[in-house]
């Protein structure tokens, strides 16, 4: 359907005559007390009741009922004035209608992405300048480098489930390949960085292929579950298979990362004798960031490029309608498999700079949430949507390192509180509202890759994907 | 031999409770079409319901007759855990209908992330472990190489699995709550126009997968005695084996494959690796999958333009 401009259907029935309600106070509060009731019959034992072990190690079981009580109050007070919101008039709601951006807002828009990249770059240095060298580290670490990671997966993954509509809950396997090919290589052999790195991503490539070849005629949830046992599969053959990967205990002091072979180290031949420049450990930090900043922007400009080409319209058109792509000759099999080797291909890539970032790998860092928070990343931002996946994983990375700032919290809640172990918590839950709220993600159009005449930008509700 | 015997005991206790959980998954798959991710975090949670609710028995209230309590858990958690499922469905499930097909998938898995990480937060991180009960066994054979035992556990666990499948065939069969149940796995807008009220069905199917996996919970927790809020998924995963094994939206699939999974575990793990026995469980899902993708007793879908 891409290449069809949508029409509003004549006749579609609008809501926006129908007059507004008016708010019945009494039924509010029985919905809200029947809600707050259900509440306290969920929190029941789970809620109202601690356990913990007590000296000798017995567990024991403590009464806690202000919990439940005070969840209660919070989900009737939350049911109540959501249902006093909602009835209030409300402006009429526009019909949507399908817009074409004009000619000014498309430049505004072509340069928005190159201040955005500017400001990319300059994010180091900047952070340098305003908060020297310590204070900085945080912020190009846990936020820049941390966030462009995913950037990265959610735009490796955004080809499998995005372009070509294939849902894939063990993405990283993939990303584990990556990383315990450049651990492996590295402290084996003494490869360097960037020898593995190129190697890293065609294993992991062809690990897509092995994988893909037998699984890519299942249909879309068939699918999901089979790529989420091959995760987990991978991910127990690395713990189990202990003379190669050591376990549990993982892969540590792999070399870390060198100016394309000038190490970073305050040493004669390092780095910033070299530039003749002061030796600082944010140096490495700062190289690294442009180094997974390129990768992404790489991952970004091959998924832009190949959309053009005949397999990126494949992609899509298979995403659209398998049935039809295989009438009109496309060969499917190969079609998926390049999607699914490619995308492999960028979380091998990931991988490889998530071991030369850390230097220690192990196979507690490739669960299945991991799988989650990358396809979430891709959903949340809108599938197949490049600035929408790079919006989503700012949002819910860079959201869930804020948690760690939070600290005046433990003012209100005392000592014991810790925003962070509320991470998992919040980021379930949001994905559980983004689907109501928001089903399509956070960008919601699409710019067709092939068009009659003139761009258009189509709702994604025209766009089907996940019938893979 | 007496070790083989050992293990085929062993192996059905374990896939009664995987054969429970595994009708939960197979009927919202049949009535919806959806993959019901969070169904083993509902088996977990109600495990832990069961915990607190059995220590609450024991401890404040002085129960001290432990079949006593079992019982009042089990009807408890069934209820309790049932709750929970109808909430899930209604918050998290229900406003998705008619939405894109990944769409109920997506949220599943958010849900399931939700509830593990819920109970973590609520009830800490730790195993939780509550005093062995019913720990008297049977000896099947004795002077061989290998005393073969059958506990009270197992027995309380293949007989109570074995009554619930029954009154669930019952239900499912003969009772007009099934009939409409049925009607609307095969047709649901037909079922509407027919009168059957399709979202109070598919809301008790939620209700009734739940009792089970709560009856799996309870089982589960006394046969092993301890519960982590991570407990979910492997089971939830293998439970999900179970039902693509046996045919997903047949219910006499999800008791046979979840006796298939039970089997093949405890037979993987006596014969060839303890470390690989979950790596059994999902190549069966893959080789299933790809290679039969009906199942043992499914029926074949039929795809149309």
């Amino acid at each position: 359907m891409l290449m069809e401009t949508a029409k509003p259907v004549p006749g579609a029935p609008t809501k926006a005559a129908a007059p507004a309600p008016a708010f019945d106070l009494v039924a509010a509060l029985k919905s809200a007390a029947f809600s707050a009731i259900v509440t306290l019959g969920l929190g029941f034992p789970l809620l109202a009741y601690d356990t913990h072990p007590d000296i000798s190690n017995a567990l024991i079981v403590v009464p806690r009922w202000s919990w439940a009580i005070v969840a209660a109050v919070v989900v009737f007070a939350g049911r109540f004035l959501g249902l006093l919101l909602n009835a209030r008039p409300r402006a009429a709601k526009r019909p949507q209608q399908l817009r074409v951006p004009s000619r000014g807002e498309t430049l505004l828009k072509a340069n928005l992405v190159w201040f955005a990249l500017a400001a990319l770059v300059a994010f180091p240095i900047v952070m340098l300048g305003l908060l020297g060298s310590g204070g900085s580290l945080k912020w190009i670490n846990n936020y820049g480098i941390q966030i462009l990671i995913y950037v990265m997966l959610g735009w490796g993954l955004n080809i499998v489930v995005g372009l070509a509509g294939l849902l894939d809950l063990g993405y990283v396997a993939f990303y584990a390949v990556g990383a315990y090919s450049y651990a492996l290589l590295s402290t084996t052999y003494g490869l360097s960085f960037w020898i593995c790195l190129p190697l890293a991503g065609i294993l992991a490539a062809f690990w897509g292929m092995i994988l893909g070849f037998p699984v890519l005629r299942l249909r879309g949830d068939y699918l999901a579950i089979v790529t989420l046992a091959f995760g987990e599969i991978i991910r127990i053959v690395l713990i189990n298979w202990t003379d190669l990967t050591n376990g549990y205990a993982g892969i540590a002091s792999i070399p870390r990362a060198t100016f394309f072979g000038v190490p970073f180290v305050d040493d004669e031949g390092g780095f910033s004798r070299l530039f003749g420049i002061e030796y600082s450990p944010i140096q490495r930090t700062i190289f690294l960031f442009y180094v997974i900043l390129a990768l992404a922007l790489l991952t970004n400009f091959v998924t832009l490029r190949l959309r053009r080409l005949p397999v990126g319209r494949a992609w899509e058109a298979l995403r659209e309608d398998e049935i039809a792509c295989r009438s009109l000759g496309i060969n499917t099999v190969n079609t998926k498999l390049t999607a699914f080797a490619l995308g492999a291909m960028f979380g091998g890539f990931a991988g490889s700079f998530f071991a030369v970032r850390q230097g220690f790998v192990s196979p507690e860092s490739f669960t299945f949430i991991e799988s989650a928070t990358i396809l979430a990343i891709v959903v949340l931002g809108g599938m197949g949507s490049q600035i929408g996946v790079a919006i989503a994983a700012t949002v819910l990375i860079g959201g869930t390192e804020l948690l760690r700032e939070l600290d005046f919290l433990k003012r209100i809640f005392g000592e014991g509180f810790d925003p962070v172990q509320y991470r998992m918590l919040i980021f379930g839950g949001g994905m559980v509202l983004m689907m109501i709220w928001r089903p399509r993600g956070i960008i919601a159009t699409r710019q067709p890759s092939i068009f009659l005449k003139q761009r258009k930008a189509i709702s994604s509700d025209m766009v089907k994907e996940g019938h893979g | 031999m007496d070790i083989f015997l050992q293990s085929m005991i062993n192996g059905v206790t374990l896939g009664s409770i995987y054969g429970l959980i595994a009708i939960g998954y197979t009927m919202v798959f049949g009535i919806i079409g959806m993959v019901n991710f969070a169904h083993g975090d509902v088996f977990m949670l109600s495990a832990f319901v069961a915990l607190i609710l059995f220590l609450v028995l024991t401890q404040l209230l002085g129960i001290a007759n432990v079949a006593l309590a079992f019982v009042v858990v089990l009807v408890a958690a069934m209820a309790i855990t049932a709750l929970w499922s109808w909430t899930i469905e209604r918050v998290a499930y229900r406003p998705l209908r008619g939405s894109f097909r990944l769409a109920p998938l997506i949220s599943a898995i958010g849900m399931s992330i939700f509830l593990s990480n819920m109970v973590q937060v609520i009830q800490g991180p730790r195993n939780k472990t509550i005093p062995p009960m019913f720990d008297q066994v049977i000896k099947v054979t004795q002077g061989g190489s290998y005393d073969v035992t059958l506990s009270y556990k197992q027995i309380i666990i293949i007989v109570s699995t074995t009554v619930l499948m029954a009154g669930f065939w019952f239900l499912v069969q003969k009772t007009p709550l099934g009939r409409a149940q049925r009607a609307c796995e095969q047709d649901r807008r037909m079922a509407s126009l027919l009168g059957i009220d399709v979202d109070r069905t598919i809301s008790l199917t939620f209700v009734i997968g739940a009792a089970l996996a709560a009856v799996a919970g309870v089982l589960y927790l006394s046969y092993y005695g301890v519960v982590s809020f991570a407990d979910g998924f492997v089971p939830g995963v293998k439970a999900f084996t179970a039902a693509v094994l046996g045919g997903i939206g047949s219910l006499p699939g999800a008791v046979l494959g979840g006796l298939l999974i039970g089997l093949i575990e405890v037979l993987w793990s006596t014969y060839v690796s303890t470390d690989y026995k979950d790596v059994a469980a999902f190549s069966i899902l893959a080789i299933t999958l790809i290679f039969m993708p009906t199942g043992l007793l499914g029926r074949p879908e039929i795809e149309k333009v």
